[in-house]
């Protein structure tokens, strides 16, 4: 399965009901439409996640055939950024543990539901100090959920499930849970390494 | 993603083909059940060579494969594991727990 990824834009495969891309700042790059469609746009959480470096904004239904082809994009996305094979994999697996636990704990198994999906490119140095890296933002309307019932079980445990969070603490740098206006908000954020910024400042 | 059966020395080898998430790992657990449970197949190989994603779903499927194995005395046997998959098996501190080969091979020369 192919996904291109280029200025921002995405131009997925097939699955036209379940998904749909677009840029953030709306002005092109729409590039399915389905029927059942999450609204087209969320400029509150655009504006609040800053216009600046804004990748790609996805509206998915909280359908588990959607995940690959965020799995395919995202990893499209952390290439792009030039992330090493290790993290881009470390990257799509939080984002599909995380879209899954959505699907699966805050819709609770229900199809059709709205999900989004921000991802954005964080530059060096830039208005609040960042380091490098990418930005990943997940946003549901299911009812509250409260952090602190989020345990992953101890890995000695061996038995099924609970390992979700697990991979994504394990994977992401920045794992921040989130309730805004009704909507729930996870936060995902990898940086670069240095090596990785030094070798990609040098090829610009 | 695609399951298939086919015969081996004292057992079934299930190949899958694609990515074992959310959406197909309940295939998965239903197969290998299957094959352990109501079979009662002695060894069960899986072939893991064309999977190139696992999830926590899918990980939980097959603990629950291994715990039915273990009821059962009979064997699950893990083969071809690509990186990612072998990472989400280190992630999750089962590498040592599973019965892991690198080839088909060496997975029926057990």
């Amino acid at each position: 399965m192919s996904v291109g990824l280029e200025h921002g834009i995405v131009s997925p495969p097939g699955n036209r009901d379940a998904t749909e891309f677009q840029n953030i700042d709306g002005r092109a790059g729409v590039s399915v439409r389905g029927g059942m469609l999450a609204k087209k746009s969320d400029k509150g959480l655009a504006k609040q996640l800053g216009g600046a470096g804004m990748l790609l904004k996805l509206n998915l239904l909280s359908n588990p055939e959607a995940l690959s082809l965020v799995r395919a994009t995202v990893e499209r996305a952390a290439e792009v950024l030039q992330f090493p094979d290790d993290e881009a994999r470390a990257i799509v697996r939080s984002v599909d543990e995380a879209l899954a636990n959505v699907m699966r704990h805050a819709y609770g198994g229900r199809p059709g539901l709205p999900i989004e999906v921000f991802c954005k490119k964080l530059k060096a140095g830039g208005a609040k100090g960042s380091e490098a890296g990418l930005e990943i933002v997940l946003q549901d309307e299911g009812p509250a959920q409260d952090p602190a019932t989020f345990k992953s079980r101890p890995l000695d445990d061996i038995r099924p499930g609970g390992l979700g969070l697990h991979f994504i603490q394990q994977s992401m740098d920045v794992v921040e849970f989130s309730r805004k206006k009704g909507k729930n908000q996870l936060r995902l954020v990898k940086y670069l390494s240095p090596a990785v910024r030094q070798s990609g400042s040098q090829g610009e | 993603m695609q399951i298939a059966a086919r015969p081996a020395t004292g057992g079934t080898i299930l190949d899958i083909t694609g990515d074992i998430d959310l959406a197909h790992s309940p295939a998965v657990r239903k197969a290998l059940l299957q094959e352990i449970r109501e079979k009662k197949t002695p060894k069960v190989y899986l072939n893991l060579e064309k999977v190139r994603y696992i999830d926590s779903s899918g990980i939980a499927s097959l603990v629950e494969g291994l715990k039915a194995s273990r009821d059962q005395g009979s064997r699950l046997i893990l083969y071809g594991l690509s990186k990612s998959v072998r990472e989400v098996m280190e992630l999750s501190r089962l590498q040592k727990i599973f019965e892991i080969h690198e080839s088909e091979a060496q997975a029926l020369g057990t």
